[in-house]
């Protein structure tokens, strides 16, 4: 064996292993690089010892793509008004255009258990509509179905007039579509990911450069569009999500519990870029978060154990269904005057329920014009002087809770729910 | 084929931005220089070494020739280069599943056709690009190392395509696994033990030829421009079976699943 030869076979082999050793080590060792199983110098040791295989075995099953070190959260800049003006020019439902989802005995079954029943809805076009339920109450179930995510195994639906039991792209062309645990490929940066889903929307050159360019100044990431995916806090990701869901100007709008899983200031974004497309798009949201759908919708349904509970305006919700409330706050230094007002006011007929708390009584009545007539004669009586005393306004919460707690509407056949606005048959 | 180009172009963005693509083919294209050179240097090796090394039991080594060298590349390609091709498709459909990025994806305008297509391709294209710079690799060395190798290109080229097709068999099979489940490792199983059943049949007389790893010995010969020793017509046309069939019933799988 000539010198020559020696290093004609050794140099190659020396510098090719190497180069794929160190390079693995130095991808390990990056700062931001994050590990399965989250310890560094085991996979080390398995890219150092296990010979050639090493440095594969570590890209292969080492590398987690998912996650990097999250960087600063970017709070959303763009202005609902600065939303709505980027999508003025986006298509909008005509005023009397069909309902933009519509049900008849939607179903489905997993064996014997029942995730959804008969479901009966219509979702008037270019509303922002709440649907809410208590976990389990066939929520993601119904979203999956009308995704196509999904196959139903009772009745019918259309979303945007395209049936969901279509397989030619109509349905997906038509939507927006955000799970509530949106995931993407960590190793892309947010426009990259934007690029992807324009692209199969058919977008190219100019146009797609001009959607993806809109879309990021909607969800304010234009300045962490080229960060990767896996270094996004959770509610850019969010946002994000939405950003892929508007992209091809979706007449209806599908968001899975869009704000649950996120801090105060990330709902506050989300729900700023969800009021931003009123008009634009026709936003379908579910929620368990009730206080969000007041801010931003306009119309709710009531899903509970599978069945619609209840639909319609959610101002004509609280009239017909919440209870009316009193609410007093005795003066402080009056001690035992909750107990005091609560004693006197409980056996009254016109109370529903009475609720005491450390410094304020609160009343539920179902005769609000005579509560309204006996209850300060009442306090009078009992020589309790009032720092507050206030007819308070019945919230969403008090409707759900008071649906929800309802089995026996959980039983109306759907012909008999009462959805306003809507006749039996769930035509306007 | 709706969003075929576009998810075409993702995989392999991925396979490149998350190093699968560079870091297969490096170490099949260390396999092609190390089995030359081992093929080339053993008995060198051993001799220097002196019986003392093997416990003084005399080792007669022929000397090395070039068929040596291409035998070494063939069984070390297809020993790795198909624990490899499991290894990249065990996860393909099943971690996207399980991550929720399958739903990202097909919730718009892209077949799920196109979106098994795409991922299929992107590993084939994968496993090309590894056999051809090791087989390529593998050739320059055997024809530097042996000064009599004058290896056959026609043949040497048909080794390297019936070489890919064996090993890209095993892929489809654990594709096939990885669309069944919705578990990496599930996948992963299901291709070893595809491994193992079609090892064990290949033994068999008759139905035996018609394995894809049949197909090893033969692209050894004629990568050395000697005769395949057996008509290749039938079993190759078995292994592209081997690899349209796991496809298609990934498909016909794949496309009712709810996501």
């Amino acid at each position: 064996m000539s010198l020559n030869q020696i290093l004609l076979v050794v140099i190659p082999l020396v510098i090719v292993q190497l180069a794929l050793l160190f390079f693995a080590v130095f991808d390990l060792l990056k700062q931001e690089r994050r590990v399965r199983g989250g310890n560094k110098a085991v996979w080390a040791l398995v890219i150092v010892f296990v010979n050639i295989l090493g440095p594969l075995i570590y890209f292969f099953f080492g590398r987690d793509e998912e996650h990097g070190v999250e960087e600063p959260a970017m709070p959303l800049f763009t202005s609902t008004d600065a939303i709505a003006q980027i999508t003025a020019g986006w298509p909008k439902a005509p005023a009397d255009a069909p309902p933009a989802i519509q049900t008849s005995g939607l179903g489905k079954r997993y064996g014997h258990v029942a995730a959804l029943e008969g479901l009966d809805l219509s979702v008037p076009s270019g509303s922002i509509f709440g649907f809410l339920g208590p976990n389990g109450a066939g929520k993601t179930t119904t979203i999956r179905l009308l995704t196509g995510l999904a196959s139903p195994t009772a009745g019918s639906a259309s979303v945007a007039g395209v049936s969901i039991a279509g397989s030619d792209g109509r349905l997906a062309r038509n939507i927006g579509y955000l799970d509530q645990d949106p995931r993407f490929y960590g190793w892309m940066t947010g426009r990259e990911l934007l690029e992807l889903v324009g692209r199969l929307y058919g977008l190219s050159g100019y146009e797609l450069h001009r959607r993806v360019g809109d879309v990021l100044e909607i969800i304010g990431l234009g300045s962490a569009a080229e960060r990767k995916i896996g270094g996004y806090s959770g509610g850019m990701r969010q946002r994000l999500g939405i950003g892929q869901a508007i992209l091809n100007r979706p007449a209806v709008l599908l968001l899975d519990e869009p704000v649950s899983s996120l801090d105060p200031e990330g709902r506050r974004d989300v729900l700023a870029i969800i009021d931003g497309l009123r008009g634009t798009a026709t936003v379908f949201l579910s929620t368990h978060i009730l206080s969000d759908v007041e801010r931003v919708c306009d119309q709710v349904a009531i899903l509970n154990v599978g069945h619609l509970v209840v639909q319609g305006p959610i101002d004509e919700l609280l009239d017909r269904y919440a209870q009316p409330v009193f609410e007093l706050q005795p003066d402080p230094q009056q001690p035992g005057a909750v107990d005091r007002l609560a004693s006197v006011i409980r056996p009254q007929p016109w109370v529903k329920e009475v609720q005491a708390t450390p410094d304020s009584v609160r009343i539920f009545v179902n005769d609000p014009k005579q509560a309204g007539a006996a209850l300060l004669p009442l306090v009078a009586k009992t020589g309790v002087t009032l720092a507050r005393y206030e007819r308070a306004r019945p919230s969403l919460e008090d409707v759900f809770m008071h649906l929800v707690e309802r089995p026996e509407l959980k039983t109306v056949p759907p012909a008999e729910i009462p959805v306003w606005g809507l006749d039996g048959r769930g035509r306007r | 084929m709706n969003g075929f180009r576009a998810l075409l172009g993702k995989e392999l963005r991925e396979q490149l931005r998350t190093y699968r693509l560079p870091v297969v083919a490096i170490v099949f294209l260390l396999f092609g220089i190390t089995s030359p050179v081992l093929a080339r240097f053993t008995k060198e090796l051993l001799d220097a070494l002196g019986a003392q090394a093997t416990g003084g039991i005399q080792i007669n080594i022929p000397p090395p020739t070039p068929a040596d060298a291409v035998g070494q590349l063939v069984k070390n390609l297809s020993q790795f280069g198909i624990f490899i091709a499991i290894l990249l498709a065990m996860g393909t459909v099943s971690a996207e599943k399980e991550r929720g990025t399958a739903a990202l994806i097909l919730t718009k305008p892209a077949s799920r056709l196109s979106f098994l297509l795409a991922k299929f391709v992107a590993i084939g294209i994968n496993l090309a690009v590894a056999v051809v710079l090791a087989c390529a690799v593998g050739y320059i060395y055997t024809e530097l190392l042996f000064e009599s190798a004058a290896l056959p290109i026609g043949g040497y080229v048909a080794m390297a395509i019936l070489l890919w097709v064996a090993i890209f068999t095993y892929a489809a099979l654990t594709f096939l696994g990885s669309t069944l489940t919705r578990s990496s490792a599930a996948g992963a199983g299901i291709g070893f033990l595809a491994l193992i059943v079609t090892g064990i049949i290949a033994a068999l007389p008759t139905i035996g030829q018609f394995m894809p790893i049949s197909l090893i010995n033969p692209a050894a010969n004629l990568g050395i421009g000697a005769p395949a020793g057996m008509d290749l017509l039938g079993p190759s046309i078995a292994a592209l079976l081997f690899i349209v069939v796991p496809f298609g019933l990934a498909w016909l799988s794949f496309r009712r699943q709810e996501l």
